[in-house]
């Protein structure tokens, strides 16, 4: 009797909680590795430091090059779907191993480098596109205890670094040495630079609110829970709801993804900047571009979304970066969504609604977060907040759709060199 | 926002639709219900799903649909029920001129009516169905097997008597309506043919008879002539032996 008793006990002692903390901590297992043993090992304190920093570092790229490979294959299959087909289903059970026989086709690939192309550029462009992506994949706040890199600039270095990738791609397409990397890499210059600006305006509010940079500091502010069960991500502010629509809407178009998909347009300009690529540096520019889709999808949920903090109280106990990559998740589904019902723009669409919509847009969210900011907290704040944050935000809005709808193009196009 | 710019700019050259909505582009919300409903639907409805996944499913195959030729023989021996004649009607009209007979023949050079070699090379035909079509003795016709690839382009597409010979019953079964129809034809002919051959045998029986009866009245009527004055033979009896 005693020894099932015991075995009761121990059942007891290994409940759900103490379960989800042993999850929460998992993230940091590999550093925790390379700690002990170089406590064990007495190894200088500079070996260790450099040893934890190049774990992290791993932790982050062997994750989302895992991810890299499950939303190229769930990419496939949620756009098959859509179109009522079935996607890869070949290579293993449902396809799995289909991102495998991708890269061993990938690999295996003749590397063509065009006689035109200026050799060196032409290297270093698919290496210097992933390259930005991982430094800002390393910022992030996956988990209460997961920031690989804690900057105190957190915000500043994400957008410094994400502003390398136009020029990878302008260098790619330049030296490549042919027209239609060139006219991609123009087109995708032109519509980063642009959707750049409602990017960072959008943010300002955030950043207003939280009075930090530090990214890990903004996912704190959000983590608190108002009238002690709804959560005080950004979103759920009229500033952060339009702010973070802009911010969204920017983030596809800097990700180059459908209906902003210019630079790579397949039926105007074959591949864009890739179009001379082949082999395992079309694998990279791939790979950076997901890469760069995380980052920038991972910002998202950051900035707005909450980062790693549960929607409800009382939700806590589900370890904190399963939240995030469940955002995550929900966020590229949506991508996904859209990719597969929106048809690609044209580009004076593209430059009329980023200027003309999204720029006055965020830049009007940046005084409604000051108004916000000052009605103060609590119930009756919130009630006046909301009353003087929407009729602030909305009159404008209807401003700008109405003068948008009025005609600015002309009615008939005007050509004037093909007649 | 987009759109709605758009739709002024269509409308300022044709009549504005009606057009119903709520929110600015609108018509992109209901493109994204669309397309959630045909990602969502296809995990539980066969139609939002209509993939066939080729090969461990089919579908079936039309019984109009045809591709190259095959040889029909009768019976269960297919050397011997082969319907051909060899008369090579179908080697001369074959546009791309893919089928090459030779006659058998015995030993004193007289034909056999049968062919010695009968060869269709497959990577020529057009599958146009023109011997098919020309084919007086219903030997010929359409199969419907399309997976027929191979690794010789030359030896193994070039299909001889042994490989283009099949049975009635296979035409049956993969055309059953032609099938019949050409099997009822051919019966008809047959009967038609049996009753020829009967009423020709019956011609000739009665002619026999005839001629017989004539032999005899001859014989009797130079009796009879001497008898009774020389009748002479009624009309009816000489338009039968006609
Ligand atoms: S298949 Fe028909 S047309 Fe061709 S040779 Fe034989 S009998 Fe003549
Ligand atoms: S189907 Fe046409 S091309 Fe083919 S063997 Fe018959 S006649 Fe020739």
């Amino acid at each position: 009797m005693n020894f099932l008793a015991n075995q009761v006990d121990l059942s007891n002692a290994v409940d759900a909680p103490a379960i989800w903390t042993t999850l929460e901590a998992l993230p940091q297992l590999p550093n925790r590795l390379v700690e002990w043993v170089g406590f064990q090992m007495n190894a200088p304190a500079w070996l260790a430091t450099l040893l934890g920093m190049l774990v992290s570092a791993a932790v982050v790229v062997g994750v989302f090059l895992t991810c890299f490979a499950l939303v190229s294959l769930v990419e496939r299959k949620t756009l098959a779907r859509i179109q009522n087909r079935y996607g890869p289903n070949r290579v293993g059970p449902w396809g799995l191993f289909q991102p495998v026989a991708d890269g061993i086709k990938m690999l295996t690939k003749e590397d063509i480098v065009p006689d035109k192309a200026e050799k060196l550029l032409h290297l270093i462009a698919p290496i210097m596109i992933v390259i930005p992506a991982v430094l800002a994949l390393g910022v992030l706040p996956y988990g209460k205890e997961w920031v690989p890199v804690n900057l105190e600039l957190g915000l500043l270095f994400f957008f410094a670094v994400g502003a390398m990738t136009e020029l990878s791609v302008f260098i790619a397409g330049w030296a490549s040495g042919s027209k239609f990397p060139m006219l991609g890499s123009l087109r995708a210059i032109s519509q980063m630079v642009s959707y750049e600006l409602p990017l960072l305006i959008s943010a300002i509010g955030v950043i207003m609110m939280t009075g930090s940079m530090s990214l890990p500091s903004i996912v704190e502010h959000q983590s608190q829970y108002n009238f002690g069960f709804i959560s005080n991500w950004n979103i759920f502010t009229p500033w952060g709801l339009v702010g973070g629509i802009v911010f969204f809407i920017a983030c596809i178009a800097e990700a180059n993804r459908c209906p902003f998909d210019l630079p790579e347009g397949e039926s105007e300009i074959v591949a864009g900047h890739m179009t001379e690529y082949s082999g395992f540096k079309y694998a990279l520019f791939f790979m950076g571009e997901y890469l760069g889709l995380f980052a920038i999808s991972g910002l998202f949920i950051t900035l707005f979304l909450g980062g790693w903090s549960a929607p409800f109280a009382g939700l806590e106990f589900v370890p904190s970066w399963l939240w995030f990559f469940g955002k995550l998740v929900c966020v590229i589904m949506t991508m996904l969504w859209i990719r597969g019902t929106w048809m690609r723009v044209r580009m004076d669409q593209l430059m009329r609604f980023c200027w003309l919509f999204l720029i006055p847009l965020s830049l009007l969210t940046i005084p409604a977060a000051g108004i916000w900011r000052f009605c103060g907290d609590g119930f009756l704040a919130g009630l006046l907040g909301w009353g003087v944050t929407i009729p602030f935000l909305i009159i404008p809005y209807i401003i700008i759709t109405v003068i948008l709808n009025r005609r600015l193009a002309p009615a008939t196009r005007q050509y004037h060199f093909a007649e | 926002m987009e759109s709605s710019a758009n739709t002024e700019n269509a409308t300022a050259s044709k009549p504005p639709a009606e057009q119903k909505w709520i929110l600015p582009g609108w018509g992109l919300y209901q493109g994204l219900v669309v397309t959630a409903k045909n990602f969502i639907q296809s995990y539980y409805k066969k139609d939002r799903l209509t993939t066939v996944q080729y090969p461990e499913e089919r579908a079936p195959i039309s019984p109009n649909f045809r591709n190259f030729p095959f040889l029909v023989h009768d019976g269960d021996d297919a050397d011997a029920g082969l319907r051909c004649t060899a008369c090579s009607i179908c080697e001369k009209s074959c546009p791309p001129q893919c089928i090459y007979i030779v006659l058998d023949r015995d030993e004193n050079g007289k034909s056999k009516k049968r062919p010695k070699v009968f060869e269709i090379d497959l990577s020529v035909c057009m599958n146009c169905g023109i011997c098919a079509e020309v084919c007086p003795f219903d030997s010929i016709y359409m199969d419907n097997e399309f997976e027929l690839s191979k690794d010789d382009r030359f030896g193994d597409m070039l299909y001889g008597l042994d490989r283009l010979v099949k049975s009635t019953d296979y035409h049956a079964k993969i055309r059953p309506e032609q099938a019949a129809a050409v099997a009822a034809s051919r019966k008809a002919a047959a009967e038609k043919k049996e009753a020829a051959a009967k009423a020709k045998a019956e011609r000739l029986k009665k002619k026999a008879e005839e001629a017989k009866l004539k032999k005899e009245q001859e014989e009797k009527g130079g009796d009879a002539q001497d008898d009774a004055d020389g009748t002479p033979t009624p009309p009816s009896e000489k338009g039968d032996t006609k």
